[in-house]
């Protein structure tokens, strides 16, 4: 058997398997990533000083700095506090927060989008606090977070890329282990490429036409 | 219990002062590069030669849906079987002005189209050159729209700048790749480079915003 195999047809289908390990990390960053995200909203637009300072940080560390280092902050410190060494969970747990912090600052802009005279008229109607986000402010500010959030899931499934570095395999690092076999990275970049072009592009274009519907419905 | 060992990092603390200067040099370079391309992509995706505008909408939406990681594994190990070798470092710089350039392309596209046309038509009729109508009309008002878009895409710039250490290019995360193989202390060594990058996004971010106090304060309106 030779040592460098061709690229061919079954090194193709290879890397677009892999693409569900892209697709699932995707998935449970993005689903931690709405809860989280939506308790650091709440705490950002809260009425007390505390909740909004912790909010504020969590933010600002997880947007000032490189996702590179979020995930291995979080590879190493697992270790630390002694787990074993798991990439899987190490992506997933970094991801997670990563989007947390990303989808709070951006669902904190739709909150305050909503009019102030929504929640006051709520609050002059008896509404305590739960009930007047509940049924209130929320779900007008869904309606404005859904084309931002969109746009959010595709630079979360790019994220998802740099998992590779820590040895988790996802279309990324299943490119680089075909590309050791094969030995042409040409083909195998383009492709592996080509399958994240196709995961993200169709969101992209939906996330732009939303916006757009959007602002021509808000526009007068 | 773990016990922390910062000892051997800051031992090693010039090793990443000098990374977190190559950083900011590899982002400051990338940036105006790639600054000069995306003013000459938005020109040409306003100038109404169809071609044109489909070459550059396929170049933005390729970049703007692929990973940074695997264009710079394109640009790095493929590019090669093309004949165009590079070295790390200049495979990072090209890598970074490629990508800057499409999400730069459209802030600077949306500054130009923030101009009325009104304002154009009243440079033509005053005689001004098409080069002119551009420089004076277009593009330094366009400038002060997108210039908020363009600061925080330039701290994207840097933050994404740290992937380079992918394909052992210099730059302050390779720097911290080191240190940590001669020190074995992981935890610490990321820790303290996170700070870092922290302190380079905080800073700039207040740089920007006393630029722009200074350099755009003229009045906006009529």
């Amino acid at each position: 058997m030779p040592l460098i195999r061709p690229f061919g047809i079954n090194e193709f289908w290879i890397i677009v398997l892999a693409a569900q390990w892209t697709i699932a990390l995707s998935a449970i960053a993005f689903a931690g990533g709405g809860i989280g995200g939506l308790l650091i909203a709440l705490l950002r637009v809260s009425d007390a000083k505390l909740p909004r300072l912790i909010a504020t940080g969590f933010i600002r560390v997880f947007q000032g700095t490189p996702l590179l280092m979020q995930l291995f902050l979080v590879f190493f410190g697992m270790n630390i506090l002694g787990f074993a060494i798991n990439p899987w969970l190490a992506a997933t747990v970094a991801l997670t927060l990563h989007a947390s912090a990303f989808l709070g600052e951006i669902w904190r802009g739709c909150i305050e989008a909503v009019p102030p005279g929504q929640r006051e008229a709520a609050t002059a109607l008896g509404l305590r606090y739960y009930n007047r986000m509940r049924y209130i402010v929320l779900p007008q500010a869904l309606k404005i977070a859904v084309a931002p959030t969109v746009g959010f899931l595709v630079q979360l499934i790019k994220g998802t890329s740099l998992a590779a570095i820590i040895g988790f395999t996802e279309l990324t690092r299943q490119g680089q282990i075909i590309n050791n076999a094969t030995f042409s990275p040409f083909m195998v970049f383009g492709t592996v490429a080509a399958v994240y072009f196709v995961l993200c592009w169709p969101l992209s274009v939906l996330a732009r036409r939303m916006e757009l519907r959007f602002s021509r419905a808000t526009a007068r | 219990m773990y016990a922390f060992n910062f000892e051997p990092v800051f031992a090693g603390f010039d090793q990443l002062l000098l990374g977190a200067w190559l950083t900011i040099q590899l982002s400051v370079a990338a940036m105006i590069i790639g600054l000069i391309v995306s003013i000459a992509c938005a020109a040409g995706k306003t100038s109404g030669i169809a071609p044109l505008r489909w070459v550059i909408d396929a170049y933005i939406e390729i970049i703007r849906n692929t990973p940074f990681l695997v264009q710079i594994f394109f640009i790095f190990f493929g590019l090669p079987s093309l004949g165009i070798f590079l070295t790390p470092n200049s495979a990072a710089l090209v890598a970074l002005v490629v990508n800057f350039g499409a999400y730069g392309t459209e802030i600077i596209r949306a500054g130009i189209e923030s101009i009325q046309k009104g304002q154009i038509e009243a440079g033509t009729a005053l005689g001004l050159s098409k080069l002119q109508v551009f420089r004076y009309i277009i593009m330094k008002p366009a400038l002060r729209t997108v210039y908020p878009s363009l600061t925080s895409q330039f701290i994207y710039l840097m933050l994404t700048s740290s992937v380079v250490s992918a394909i052992s290019a210099d730059d302050l995360a390779a720097a911290g790749n080191n240190l940590q193989s001669q020190t074995f202390a992981s935890f610490e060594v990321y820790i303290v480079i996170t700070i870092m990058y922290l302190v380079m996004s905080v800073g700039f971010s207040t740089i920007f915003s006393m630029i722009e106090k200074a350099a755009f304060k003229y009045p906006l309106s009529r």
